[in-house]
């Protein structure tokens, strides 16, 4: 075991699969010699050598485009997109191409590759640095999305997405890459993709919530206690294909659940997740369904971004206001 | 060194044999036996003879589209002739020839147009990707498959296509960036038909040539004349060779004339002139290939007799793809994922009800 960061997990379990599996090659702008701008592949290049770690050209669309062709001819690419808002040049190819060649091909050409990206906001970054995008890939058949919210996730969802034989989108929380430590296993594990889990069990409500926002609804949750509302809170850990039977056991239990995400509301995972209470636990609920998701606008800069980033407070008072419902 | 003798800078242009088949260009003349000229000119026949059924198949509404390769025959069988088996072919969808030269079928191509994704499946044919319809975005898979060979330390070259219109296209740019930084084996072709769609060529770009965009990207680049099979095998030769020496990635425009329309749901007399596509059809690659065979009177052969038997075989093809089993709705789901999503089970479980009921009320 070892005291590690998300972004030391993330690390940790690269170099055991670039170590064990010489089809795995990493590569994206400034992932070589740097280790990618916030060093999640630190060592690599060093370690493993200039052909299986380096710098791409600033392309997104290439590097995305390209490691389809390396996934296509036996190798599993591991690709970095610099920031979240950097992944729309590569949209065309991912939707175009990678999410669709195993079923184009009729099963003879397959995509087992990881595009790895830092998103989210409450960086005070500039623009295109802040965003969730993780509904715009959860919609396009054929990907997987993953989404971690601790070292330990962070390390044993890698390694599957790694493994995985179907294109995954791997999104990277970037405001807690460094803000949790947790102790990890050295040794090689996986957690499967597709596989929610029960952080805290509770009884009065359920809250869903992935990534970064996991830490603020767990902040949230003193509050609740102190206020004595039990909650259940869940992390999806997986976006699609998601853990629909955990939440509706969950929500079968409390009658209510609230969605805490930062991406804009409307048409987002919030949306889904609110269809599914309804689809699968109907009868069940007991309040309407809230999301307590990000307005429907741009993320604002550094000075506005407070007004947008979802805050414990704010969960609780969402929280509150169901269980009172 | 063909590359280095017909600087794209200058607009030269590699041509070997004149439109009337005779050999103006020696010194680079492909050392070729009578056996295989012969051999590539009944490639050539037989993609046109397929290309026109296709057409044909088309027009009597049993299949729903098709892109018309007549015109670039000549590339087709120069490209596919320099081909061996563990090469790899990423194509557009121009290509047919060259697909039928690495073991694709003219049944799994039928199958394609008439809207089934089988056609893909490309049984016999080792190392051939799928038609690509999205613009430029193959340039990109070449470029990856090229660095998993070189990685891999495989003697396998990749065969790339784009159309001139797809030079636009950004993926067209990053491609030959990323091949020329990482010094791929591949071959990058364009086959400048002088229209995409409805857009000549020069609504495309203000640079002189296509070949010339090779410059920026530090890989060697030339302007071919593509209707002329001699030259259009002389340069795959000479980048074949290239490519196996390690020196990395080139580029070829291969300048021919598309003469038929875009696809069958196209009309080129909206934007081109019969005068144009009269001038375009002296440069026939078949005709000066056969003028070429004739001087030397080395073609032997009843034309018509080996159209008619074309036909037969193609219209075999073409009769099993019409007879495929129906598409299913296990069909729909299964390749989506290697390891299917529950959700999709369910989909696939709550439509297959509705089967069921419908049935019932039958």
């Amino acid at each position: 075991m070892s005291v590690m960061t998300i972004v030391q997990a993330i690390n940790n379990a690269l170099d055991i699969k670039l170590e064990e599996d010489k089809t795995v090659i990493i590569y994206g702008e400034d992932a070589g010699v740097e280790g990618g701008v916030f060093r999640v592949t630190e060592g690599l290049q060093k370690k493993h050598g200039e052909e299986r770690v380096f710098d791409a050209p600033i392309a997104e669309s290439a590097i995305v485009g390209t490691a389809l062709g390396m996934a296509m001819s036996g190798l599993r690419p591991v690709v970095e997109l610099q920031f979240d808002g950097f992944s729309y040049p590569a949209f065309n190819q991912i939707i175009s191409n990678v999410s669709r060649m195993n079923n184009r091909s009729r099963g003879m050409y397959k995509a087992p590759m990881v595009i790895r990206f830092p998103y989210g906001g409450g960086i005070n970054a500039l623009e295109h640095h802040s965003e969730s995008p993780e509904a715009l890939y959860s919609h396009i058949p054929g990907l997987k999305v993953v989404v971690p919210s601790t070292p330990h996730d962070a390390k044993g969802l890698m390694i599957a997405a790694i493994e995985s034989g179907d294109p995954v989108i791997f999104m990277e929380p970037k405001r807690i890459y460094r803000a949790i430590k947790q102790e990890v296993s050295d040794d090689k594990f996986s957690i499967p993709i597709g596989k929610a889990k029960v952080l805290t069990e509770g009884t009065d409500v359920t809250v869903v919530a992935f990534g970064a926002m996991i830490r603020e609804c767990q902040k949230a949750l003193v509050m609740a206690k102190e206020a004595g509302i039990s909650v259940e809170l869940i992390d999806l850990r997986t976006i699609y294909p998601l853990d629909k039977e955990t939440i509706v056991n969950s929500i079968k239990k409390t009658g209510k659940i609230v969605i805490v995400a930062e991406a804009p509301t409307s048409f987002s995972v919030g949306g889904e997740l609110m269809a599914i209470a309804n689809e699968e636990a109907f009868l069940y609920l007991e309040a309407p369904p809230k999301r307590v998701m990000g307005f429907d606008t741009i993320v604002p800069l550094a000075k506005g971004e407070p007004l947008y980033m979802i805050s414990p407070d704010r969960i609780f008072y969402e929280i509150e206001r169901t269980v009172k419902f | 060194m063909i590359f280095n003798d017909y600087n794209p800078l200058e607009d030269k242009i590699f041509r070997v044999i004149d439109n009337d088949g005779k050999v103006i260009n020696k010194e680079y003349m492909p050392n070729l036996d009578d056996e295989t000229i012969i051999q590539a000119y009944k490639h050539m026949l037989f993609f046109r003879t397929a290309d026109e059924m296709a057409v044909s198949f088309q027009r009597q509404g049993r299949m729903y589209t098709y892109p018309p390769c007549v015109g670039h025959e000549a590339i087709h069988a120069a490209a596919g002739m320099n081909m061996r088996e563990q090469d790899w072919l990423v194509p557009a969808f121009r290509e047919v020839g060259i697909m039928l030269l690495k073991g694709v079928t003219m049944k799994e191509i039928f199958l394609y147009y008439m809207g089934n994704e089988e056609g893909s499946n490309f049984k016999k044919a080792n190392h051939v990707t799928p038609i690509s319809i999205s613009i430029g975005s193959q340039y990109l898979h070449a470029t990856g498959i090229g660095y998993s060979v070189k990685y891999q330390k495989k003697d396998e070259i990749v065969f790339t296509s784009i159309g001139d219109g797809g030079t636009s296209e950004g993926d067209f740019s990053e491609a030959l960036n990323f091949g020329g930084n990482w010094k791929v084996p591949v071959i990058y072709t364009i086959q400048n038909n002088q229209y995409a769609i409805s857009v000549p060529v020069k609504n495309q770009t203000n640079a002189i040539n296509l070949a010339v965009k090779s410059v920026g990207f530090g890989i060697p680049g030339v302007k071919v004349d593509g209707n002329d099979f001699f030259a259009m095998y002389a340069i795959y030769k000479e980048a074949v060779e290239y490519a196996k020496a390690g020196k990395g990635a080139v580029l070829i425009e291969a300048l021919t004339y598309r003469k038929g329309a875009h696809t069958t749901s196209d009309d080129p007399t909206k934007y081109r002139t019969k005068e144009e596509e009269l001038e375009w059809s002296k440069t026939d690659p078949m005709l000066r290939l056969k003028k070429y065979m004739d001087h030397k009177g080395i073609w032997k052969e009843n034309e018509e007799e080996l159209i008619e038997k074309y036909k037969l075989e193609v219209d075999k093809q073409f009769v099993e793809a019409e007879n495929m089993p129906p598409y299913k709705l296990d069909d729909v789901f299964q390749h989506m994922y290697v390891d299917m999503p529950d959700d999709l089970r369910k989909q696939k479980a709550d439509y297959e009800q509705f089967l069921t009921w419908k049935e019932s009320k039958r």
